[in-house]
Protein backbone atom coordinates (compact mmCIF):
# COMPACT_ATOMS: atom_id res chain seq x y z
CA UNK A 1 0.00 0.00 0.00
CA UNK A 2 1.23 3.58 -0.82
CA UNK A 3 0.55 6.72 0.51
CA UNK A 4 -1.28 8.81 -1.89
CA UNK A 5 -0.69 12.18 -2.65
CA UNK A 6 -2.98 14.88 -0.86
CA UNK A 7 -4.28 17.92 -2.43
CA UNK A 8 -4.28 21.63 -0.72
CA UNK A 9 -7.89 20.68 0.72
CA UNK A 10 -6.34 17.61 2.24
CA UNK A 11 -3.10 19.22 3.51
CA UNK A 12 -5.77 22.28 5.32
CA UNK A 13 -7.91 19.56 7.02
CA UNK A 14 -4.56 17.68 8.31
CA UNK A 15 -3.03 20.94 9.28
CA UNK A 16 -6.03 21.92 11.48
CA UNK A 17 -6.35 18.32 13.04
CA UNK A 18 -2.48 19.12 14.32
CA UNK A 19 -3.92 22.76 15.19
CA UNK A 20 -6.26 21.70 17.64
CA UNK A 21 -4.64 18.82 19.24
CA UNK A 22 -1.43 20.90 19.97
CA UNK A 23 -3.36 24.49 20.80
CA UNK A 24 -5.62 22.56 23.23
CA UNK A 25 -2.10 20.69 25.06
CA UNK A 26 -0.21 24.57 24.39
CA UNK A 27 -3.14 25.79 26.45
CA UNK A 28 -2.72 22.97 29.02
CA UNK A 29 1.28 23.67 29.49
CA UNK A 30 0.94 27.14 29.34
CA UNK A 31 -1.27 26.49 32.65
CA UNK A 32 0.54 23.99 33.91
CA UNK A 33 3.76 26.53 33.75
CA UNK A 34 2.41 29.69 34.22
CA UNK A 35 3.92 31.28 31.62
CA UNK A 36 3.40 31.57 27.63
CA UNK A 37 3.64 28.84 25.01
CA UNK A 38 3.80 29.04 21.44
CA UNK A 39 3.12 26.67 18.67
CA UNK A 40 4.52 26.71 15.67
CA UNK A 41 2.15 26.13 12.46
CA UNK A 42 1.41 22.10 11.73
CA UNK A 43 4.00 20.74 9.61
CA UNK A 44 2.16 17.78 7.66
CA UNK A 45 3.99 15.58 4.87
CA UNK A 46 4.46 12.39 4.00
CA UNK A 47 8.11 11.33 4.96
CA UNK A 48 10.76 8.99 4.63
CA UNK A 49 12.21 7.09 7.91
CA UNK A 50 15.44 8.58 7.71
CA UNK A 51 13.79 12.11 7.20
CA UNK A 52 11.20 10.83 10.56
CA UNK A 53 14.36 10.78 12.70
CA UNK A 54 16.00 13.87 11.79
CA UNK A 55 12.80 15.97 12.56
CA UNK A 56 13.89 14.74 16.74
CA UNK A 57 17.63 16.04 15.04
CA UNK A 58 18.84 12.75 14.22
CA UNK A 59 19.15 9.09 15.83
CA UNK A 60 21.44 9.91 18.81
CA UNK A 61 19.55 12.96 20.27
CA UNK A 62 18.47 12.07 23.53
CA UNK A 63 14.95 13.04 24.22
CA UNK A 64 12.33 12.80 26.74
CA UNK A 65 9.37 10.74 25.21
CA UNK A 66 5.69 9.38 25.78
CA UNK A 67 4.26 7.14 23.13
CA UNK A 68 0.75 6.59 22.82
CA UNK A 69 -1.09 3.48 20.55
CA UNK A 70 -4.52 5.11 19.08
CA UNK A 71 -6.94 2.38 17.62
CA UNK A 72 -10.53 2.62 17.11
CA UNK A 73 -11.53 4.45 14.15
CA UNK A 74 -8.05 6.14 14.18
CA UNK A 75 -5.21 4.00 13.43
CA UNK A 76 -1.95 4.98 14.78
CA UNK A 77 0.74 6.50 17.05
CA UNK A 78 1.14 9.86 19.52
CA UNK A 79 4.39 10.98 19.84
CA UNK A 80 5.25 13.37 22.50
CA UNK A 81 9.37 14.60 22.63
CA UNK A 82 10.73 17.01 24.68
CA UNK A 83 13.91 17.88 24.47
CA UNK A 84 15.91 16.70 27.90
CA UNK A 85 16.92 20.35 28.82
CA UNK A 86 13.17 21.26 28.52
CA UNK A 87 12.24 18.48 30.87
CA UNK A 88 14.70 19.41 33.56
CA UNK A 89 12.82 23.21 33.19
CA UNK A 90 9.55 21.71 33.17
CA UNK A 91 10.51 20.14 36.53
CA UNK A 92 11.85 23.58 38.09
CA UNK A 93 9.07 25.34 36.87
CA UNK A 94 6.55 23.39 38.64
CA UNK A 95 8.94 23.99 41.57
CA UNK A 96 11.21 20.95 42.22
CA UNK A 97 14.75 20.33 41.72
CA UNK A 98 16.27 21.47 38.62
CA UNK A 99 20.04 21.14 38.87
CA UNK A 100 19.98 17.47 37.80
CA UNK A 101 21.46 15.17 34.85
CA UNK A 102 18.36 13.62 33.44
CA UNK A 103 18.92 10.08 34.37
CA UNK A 104 19.16 10.51 37.56
CA UNK A 105 15.89 11.98 38.52
CA UNK A 106 13.86 11.15 41.78
CA UNK A 107 10.94 8.54 41.48
CA UNK A 108 8.78 11.62 42.27
CA UNK A 109 10.47 13.71 39.32
CA UNK A 110 10.01 10.81 36.88
CA UNK A 111 6.32 10.45 37.54
CA UNK A 112 6.02 14.55 37.81
CA UNK A 113 6.88 14.42 34.46
CA UNK A 114 5.19 11.56 33.44
CA UNK A 115 2.49 13.10 34.74
CA UNK A 116 2.38 16.65 32.71
CA UNK A 117 3.35 14.80 30.03
CA UNK A 118 0.12 12.38 30.21
CA UNK A 119 -2.26 15.74 30.52
CA UNK A 120 -0.89 17.28 27.00
CA UNK A 121 -1.11 13.89 25.14
CA UNK A 122 -4.50 13.24 26.66
CA UNK A 123 -5.25 16.58 25.87
CA UNK A 124 -4.32 16.32 22.60
CA UNK A 125 -6.23 13.24 21.82
CA UNK A 126 -9.11 14.59 23.28
CA UNK A 127 -9.36 17.65 20.77
CA UNK A 128 -9.09 15.51 17.76
CA UNK A 129 -11.87 13.19 19.07
CA UNK A 130 -14.17 16.08 19.76
CA UNK A 131 -13.35 18.15 16.77
CA UNK A 132 -13.50 15.02 14.22
CA UNK A 133 -16.52 12.82 16.50
CA UNK A 134 -14.18 9.88 16.16
CA UNK A 135 -14.60 7.35 18.41
CA UNK A 136 -10.75 6.96 19.27
CA UNK A 137 -8.89 4.46 22.10
CA UNK A 138 -5.47 5.21 23.19
CA UNK A 139 -3.18 2.67 24.70
CA UNK A 140 -1.81 3.39 28.33
CA UNK A 141 1.24 6.31 27.50
CA UNK A 142 4.73 5.07 27.61
CA UNK A 143 7.31 6.99 28.63
CA UNK A 144 10.67 6.31 28.11
CA UNK A 145 14.47 8.89 28.20
CA UNK A 146 16.63 7.51 25.22
CA UNK A 147 18.03 8.13 22.04
CA UNK A 148 15.26 9.82 19.39
CA UNK A 149 16.40 7.25 16.59
CA UNK A 150 15.60 3.97 19.10
CA UNK A 151 12.21 5.22 20.15
CA UNK A 152 10.86 6.07 16.78
CA UNK A 153 11.90 2.30 15.82
CA UNK A 154 8.74 1.66 17.66
CA UNK A 155 6.12 3.34 14.93
CA UNK A 156 8.70 3.06 12.10
CA UNK A 157 8.85 -1.21 12.76
CA UNK A 158 4.44 -0.87 12.69
CA UNK A 159 4.54 1.26 9.54
CA UNK A 160 7.59 -0.61 8.18
CA UNK A 161 5.43 -3.61 7.61
CA UNK A 162 3.40 -1.35 4.55
CA UNK A 163 5.82 0.88 2.94
CA UNK A 164 9.33 3.09 3.57
CA UNK A 165 7.45 6.22 4.40
CA UNK A 166 4.75 7.44 6.92
CA UNK A 167 2.52 10.48 7.23
CA UNK A 168 3.64 13.40 10.26
CA UNK A 169 1.83 15.66 11.20
CA UNK A 170 3.85 17.12 13.71
CA UNK A 171 3.34 21.10 15.54
CA UNK A 172 6.29 22.20 17.30
CA UNK A 173 6.08 24.00 20.76
CA UNK A 174 8.14 27.30 21.42
CA UNK A 175 8.69 28.92 24.81
CA UNK A 176 7.93 32.58 25.13
CA UNK A 177 12.05 32.97 23.54
CA UNK A 178 11.37 30.97 20.71
CA UNK A 179 13.08 27.71 22.04
CA UNK A 180 11.62 24.50 20.61
CA UNK A 181 11.08 22.96 23.87
CA UNK A 182 8.66 19.87 22.63
CA UNK A 183 7.34 18.54 19.34
CA UNK A 184 3.44 16.13 18.84
CA UNK A 185 3.87 14.11 15.97
CA UNK A 186 0.74 12.42 15.03
CA UNK A 187 1.42 9.61 13.05
CA UNK A 188 -1.31 7.41 11.69
CA UNK A 189 -1.74 5.15 9.53
CA UNK A 190 -2.77 4.88 5.63
CA UNK A 191 -6.25 3.83 6.31
CA UNK A 192 -6.80 6.09 9.48
CA UNK A 193 -5.79 9.47 7.50
CA UNK A 194 -8.70 8.50 5.12
CA UNK A 195 -10.86 8.25 8.19
CA UNK A 196 -9.71 11.42 9.09
CA UNK A 197 -10.24 12.99 5.83
CA UNK A 198 -13.98 11.64 5.71
CA UNK A 199 -14.86 12.74 9.15
CA UNK A 200 -13.88 16.36 8.48
CA UNK A 201 -15.03 16.50 4.60
CA UNK A 202 -19.09 15.44 5.17
CA UNK A 203 -21.22 18.03 3.81
CA UNK A 204 -18.02 19.84 3.10
CA UNK A 205 -17.65 19.03 -0.47
CA UNK B 1 24.05 5.49 3.56
CA UNK B 2 25.81 8.66 4.51
CA UNK B 3 29.50 8.98 4.37
CA UNK B 4 30.81 11.32 7.25
CA UNK B 5 34.71 12.89 7.03
CA UNK B 6 37.59 10.69 9.20
CA UNK B 7 36.22 7.49 7.72
CA UNK B 8 32.73 7.22 8.90
CA UNK B 9 29.94 5.41 7.36
CA UNK B 10 26.75 5.99 8.77
CA UNK B 11 24.23 3.11 8.06
CA UNK B 12 20.83 4.29 8.18
CA UNK B 13 17.62 2.49 8.81
CA UNK B 14 16.92 -0.32 6.59
CA UNK B 15 20.35 0.04 4.69
CA UNK B 16 23.43 -2.04 4.56
CA UNK B 17 26.87 -1.35 3.36
CA UNK B 18 30.07 -3.94 2.97
CA UNK B 19 33.72 -2.33 2.83
CA UNK B 20 37.38 -2.86 2.49
CA UNK B 21 38.95 -0.05 3.38
CA UNK B 22 39.77 0.86 7.48
CA UNK B 23 36.42 2.20 8.06
CA UNK B 24 34.10 3.12 10.89
CA UNK B 25 30.57 1.80 10.13
CA UNK B 26 28.19 2.86 12.20
CA UNK B 27 24.41 2.25 13.16
CA UNK B 28 22.68 5.47 15.34
CA UNK B 29 20.08 4.85 17.88
CA UNK B 30 19.09 1.31 17.33
CA UNK B 31 15.85 0.38 19.55
CA UNK B 32 14.14 -2.62 18.38
CA UNK B 33 16.17 -2.55 15.08
CA UNK B 34 19.09 -4.94 14.85
CA UNK B 35 22.70 -3.86 13.76
CA UNK B 36 24.11 -6.82 12.20
CA UNK B 37 28.39 -6.55 11.84
CA UNK B 38 29.66 -9.23 9.64
CA UNK B 39 33.49 -9.36 9.16
CA UNK B 40 35.89 -11.34 7.44
CA UNK B 41 39.24 -10.81 9.47
CA UNK B 42 41.09 -12.54 6.89
CA UNK B 43 40.53 -10.20 3.94
CA UNK B 44 39.87 -7.71 6.44
CA UNK B 45 35.91 -6.69 4.78
CA UNK B 46 33.39 -5.48 7.09
CA UNK B 47 29.79 -4.85 6.45
CA UNK B 48 27.12 -3.70 8.63
CA UNK B 49 23.02 -4.22 7.60
CA UNK B 50 20.63 -1.84 9.95
CA UNK B 51 17.67 -3.98 9.79
CA UNK B 52 14.29 -3.30 10.91
CA UNK B 53 12.19 -6.01 10.32
CA UNK B 54 12.04 -9.89 10.64
CA UNK B 55 10.26 -11.07 7.22
CA UNK B 56 10.01 -9.75 3.76
CA UNK B 57 7.40 -12.08 2.74
CA UNK B 58 8.68 -12.04 -0.35
CA UNK B 59 8.15 -8.44 -1.02
CA UNK B 60 11.31 -6.82 -2.63
CA UNK B 61 12.49 -3.56 -1.13
CA UNK B 62 14.56 -0.59 -2.28
CA UNK B 63 16.09 -0.56 1.17
CA UNK B 64 18.49 -3.78 0.77
CA UNK B 65 19.06 -3.94 4.82
CA UNK B 66 15.28 -3.92 5.75
CA UNK B 67 13.93 -7.31 6.20
CA UNK B 68 16.44 -10.03 8.49
CA UNK B 69 15.98 -12.63 6.05
CA UNK B 70 16.83 -11.04 3.26
CA UNK B 71 19.20 -8.41 4.75
CA UNK B 72 21.90 -10.97 5.45
CA UNK B 73 22.11 -12.65 1.98
CA UNK B 74 22.61 -9.33 0.49
CA UNK B 75 25.24 -7.93 2.82
CA UNK B 76 27.55 -11.11 2.44
CA UNK B 77 27.12 -11.22 -1.50
CA UNK B 78 28.43 -7.58 -1.49
CA UNK B 79 30.97 -8.35 1.03
CA UNK B 80 31.76 -11.63 -1.44
CA UNK B 81 32.37 -9.10 -4.38
CA UNK B 82 34.96 -7.70 -1.94
CA UNK B 83 36.66 -10.84 -1.91
CA UNK B 84 35.21 -12.10 1.29
CA UNK B 85 34.84 -15.77 1.94
CA UNK B 86 32.12 -16.72 3.75
CA UNK B 87 33.98 -19.53 5.72
CA UNK B 88 35.71 -17.07 7.09
CA UNK B 89 32.67 -14.26 7.98
CA UNK B 90 32.14 -14.28 11.54
CA UNK B 91 29.12 -12.44 13.09
CA UNK B 92 28.06 -9.54 15.98
CA UNK B 93 24.37 -8.65 16.83
CA UNK B 94 23.41 -4.82 18.62
CA UNK B 95 19.94 -3.64 19.30
CA UNK B 96 16.63 -5.92 19.60
CA UNK B 97 15.54 -3.75 22.52
CA UNK B 98 11.82 -3.33 23.27
CA UNK B 99 12.00 0.66 23.84
CA UNK B 100 8.42 -0.06 25.63
CA UNK B 101 6.89 -2.14 27.95
CA UNK B 102 3.16 -2.00 25.85
CA UNK B 103 0.95 -5.44 24.98
CA UNK B 104 0.56 -4.65 21.18
CA UNK B 105 2.66 -6.81 18.97
CA UNK B 106 4.73 -4.14 17.47
CA UNK B 107 6.36 -3.92 20.97
CA UNK B 108 8.03 -7.31 20.38
CA UNK B 109 9.24 -6.80 17.14
CA UNK B 110 13.01 -6.08 19.17
CA UNK B 111 13.15 -9.81 20.29
CA UNK B 112 11.51 -11.40 17.08
CA UNK B 113 14.22 -9.73 14.79
CA UNK B 114 16.94 -10.76 17.33
CA UNK B 115 15.15 -14.41 16.53
CA UNK B 116 14.57 -14.07 12.25
CA UNK B 117 18.60 -12.61 12.44
CA UNK B 118 20.21 -15.67 14.36
CA UNK B 119 17.91 -17.62 11.84
CA UNK B 120 19.27 -16.17 8.34
CA UNK B 121 22.79 -16.45 9.96
CA UNK B 122 22.24 -19.76 10.80
CA UNK B 123 20.96 -20.64 7.59
CA UNK B 124 24.02 -19.24 5.61
CA UNK B 125 26.57 -21.20 8.46
CA UNK B 126 27.64 -17.49 9.64
CA UNK B 127 28.69 -18.29 13.40
CA UNK B 128 27.49 -15.06 16.27
CA UNK B 129 30.45 -14.22 17.91
CA UNK B 130 29.50 -11.72 20.05
CA UNK B 131 25.97 -9.90 21.10
CA UNK B 132 24.87 -7.30 22.83
CA UNK B 133 20.82 -7.52 23.11
CA UNK B 134 17.34 -7.03 24.45
CA UNK B 135 16.74 -5.28 27.37
CA UNK B 136 14.54 -1.42 26.86
CA UNK B 137 17.25 0.57 25.86
CA UNK B 138 18.81 2.27 22.94
CA UNK B 139 21.89 1.65 21.39
CA UNK B 140 24.29 3.45 18.74
CA UNK B 141 27.22 0.40 17.22
CA UNK B 142 30.12 0.82 15.57
CA UNK B 143 32.60 -1.75 13.36
CA UNK B 144 35.93 -0.91 13.38
CA UNK B 145 36.37 -2.65 9.39
CA UNK B 146 40.18 -2.77 10.46
CA UNK B 147 39.74 -4.73 13.45
CA UNK B 148 36.60 -6.64 13.34
CA UNK B 149 35.94 -4.62 16.98
CA UNK B 150 32.16 -3.42 17.43
CA UNK B 151 31.71 -0.80 20.07
CA UNK B 152 28.33 -0.33 21.91
CA UNK B 153 27.24 2.86 23.18
CA UNK B 154 24.58 3.67 25.82
CA UNK B 155 23.16 6.97 26.32
CA UNK B 156 23.26 6.05 30.31
CA UNK B 157 25.69 3.52 30.43
CA UNK B 158 29.11 2.51 29.97
CA UNK B 159 29.92 1.66 26.56
CA UNK B 160 31.81 -1.61 26.20
CA UNK B 161 33.19 -3.58 23.24
CA UNK B 162 32.39 -7.00 21.70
Amino acid sequence: MVINKFDSYDIDILTEIGNIGAGNAATALSEILQGRVDMSVPKVGIMKFKELINELNGPENIIVAILVGVSGDLDGFILFALETECALTLLRLVGMDYDKDIFALSELEMSTLTEITNILTGTYLTAVCDMTGLAINATVPSFAIDMAGAILNVPISFYGQVGDSVLLIETEFKSGDDLVIGRFMLIPDVSSYKTLLKSLRNGEK
Amino acid sequence: MTIVSGGIIIVGIGELFATTSPTKLQALGLGSCVGVALYDPIAKVGGLAHVMMPESNGSSNELRGKYADTAVANLLSDMQKLAARKENVVAKLVGGASMFSLSHDVFRIGEKNVIAVKKSLNDLGIRVMAEDVGGSVGRTMILHTDTGEVEVRFVNRESRKI
